[in-house]
């Protein structure tokens, strides 16, 4: 509950805030909360994961790029009123579509009962038996993403 | 003693174990800067502090007195908020990890069996790999925050040497979690008390991780985030006070903790040679192991030393082309070579 609330309230702050690196720290937290939430679902391995891949090095880099950027409120371009309007429009119908495809959904009862599926060993074996082709079809992704950003790296 | 169906024994046993490792840690990091410069003055043939008290073991307090009592100085131009954030988060990093290294077997005291490991998650390893990809916050956020173009250098090549030497890191012991099965540090120390040691098995392993936690640690030779002839200091340039006191100690911790690490993982933890045949009480065997840590901790901790008074700094390139070009390909070797031999040994 606790967690939540931080989590909401973070996750705002990374939309409202003017200063981008603000922004960025309060999605760590973000990241933090959800991570917290994954260890209350006995779901450690996930949550040691995420802390590792999203808050310890993709918004490591993010912060890397704001820092050189030296963005500021000030030196923001203004957009023009037109384009808010836009934006506000086209936001609200995101919002009514998902809204009206929502509303049928049924909810499946979440068991609160802490499952072991989240934990290492059973997480392994899962991986590498029941999902093992899109376990490897992902990773041929990942493959293919390096090898792309090491050409384009390799241009000049 | 149950009350509130909480058992409080529990509670305060941990308790006191939590504020001992914190102490330990404290004390260990303060008295590295005495060590620090007492085994610079040795190598250098000089005598090293020698005024405050015997042999000048007062001379950590001294410091640590005049840094408090120093003026703080908050750049007008900072970003206030972060600049005070910057050294917590260093400190706290530093502090986090302790909590999984077991320091020793178990206590029995009054027919409690007392764990002297704070917290055994069966994800030990993990857990230290994400706590210290959260160590580069506090160097960065300071460095960003003091608003100054050495900071900010000082910050971005400390963000890009600690995620380079993330990654050879978690190789080297992916290679070592392949031998060993587990994720928890309690286990991996068993299984060395009861075999050989783990660098017996990985030494190319327990290379790489020794030469990434150099990096990790921000020591010399890889100490660029603070190079003083090019940077000024670099990303404690703007600090003063003790707020500069916690970077400085932040590092000797990580110092203290990685050292700690590395004779866990790979030097056997609490476990000594024949520890079993020794025939002496449980209690005192504990503590006996924790002696052993604790002095191979200390031997780390000097290797550390020694390197740094020895070993020239590295230039930017070079880090990153070891980095990169060396140490990760190496650790997919070892790690290769580990799979191979697991696989052979399982057949």
């Amino acid at each position: 509950m606790v967690l939540s609330v931080i989590a909401l309230i973070s996750a705002l702050g990374v939309v409202l805030s003017k200063n981008p690196v603000t922004s960025v720290l309060c999605l760590i937290v973000t990241f933090f909360t959800i991570a917290g939430h994954y260890i209350m679902m006995n779901a450690q391995f996930l949550a040691v994961v995420h802390i590792i891949v999203y808050a310890g090095a993709i918004m490591v880099l993010f912060l890397y790029v704001l820092m050189l950027m030296n963005l500021n409120a000030e030196l923001e371009p203004q957009k023009r009123n037109w384009l808010k309007y836009a934006g506000a429009i086209s936001g609200g119908a995101l919002l009514v579509v998902l809204v009206a495809a929502l509303r049928d959904a049924s909810m499946p009862a979440l068991s609160t009962q802490p499952t072991e599926v989240g934990l290492i060993k059973n997480l392994g074996q899962i991986l590498f038996k029941q999902y093992v082709l899109p376990f490897e079809v992902s990773s041929i992704l990942f493959l293919s993403a390096m090898v792309g950003a090491v050409v384009i790296g390799k241009k000049d | 003693m149950t009350l509130l169906s909480i058992d409080w024994f529990f509670i305060i046993e941990k308790v006191l174990l939590i504020s001992g490792v914190l102490v330990l840690s404290l004390v260990v990091a303060m008295y590295s800067t005495w060590g620090e410069r007492k085994i610079a003055a040795w190598i250098q043939d000089r005598l090293g502090p020698n005024r405050a008290g015997p042999m000048g073991l007062l001379q950590p307090l001294a410091d640590g007195g005049k840094l408090f009592f120093k003026e703080e100085i908050i750049p007008n131009t900072s970003n206030r908020f972060l600049f005070i954030l910057g050294p917590s988060i260093a400190m706290l990093v530093a502090c986090m990890t302790s909590a999984v290294i077991p320091w020793g077997d178990t206590l029995t005291i009054a027919g409690r069996e007392i764990s002297l490991q704070v917290a055994d998650v069966n994800i030990g390893i993990l857990f230290i790999f994400g706590v210290v990809s959260m160590g580069v916050y506090g160097i960065m956020l300071g460095g960003w925050a003091s608003n100054n173009k050495y900071s900010l250098l000082a910050s971005v090549r400390a963000a890009s040497q600690i995620i380079s030497y993330e990654l050879p890191m978690g190789l080297a012991l992916i290679a070592l979690l392949m031998m060993t099965g587990s994720l928890s540090l309690k286990d991996i120390v068993e299984q060395q008390r009861h075999g050989l040691w783990n660098v017996v098995y990985q030494p190319l392993g327990f290379f790489i991780f020794l030469v990434c936690a150099f990096a990790e640690c921000n020591r010399a030779p890889f100490d660029l985030p603070e190079a003083e002839n090019e940077l000024n200091g670099g990303y404690h340039l703007e600090y003063s006070s003790m707020k500069l006191g916690f970077f400085l100690f932040a590092e000797y911790i990580n110092m203290f903790i990685s050292s700690a690490l590395m004779a866990t993982m790979y030097f056997g933890g609490y476990a000594f040679p024949y520890m079993d045949k020794l025939g002496v009480d449980g209690n005192i065997l504990t503590l006996l192991g924790f002696l052993a840590l604790f002095i191979k901790t200390l031997g780390f901790i000097f290797f550390f030393m020694w390197v740094r008074w020895t070993v020239p700094r590295f230039r930017y390139d070079q880090l990153m082309r070891l980095g990169w070009k060396i140490m990760i390909p190496l650790a997919l070797v070892n790690m290769l070579i580990t799979g191979a031999l697991v696989l052979a040994r399982q057949h």
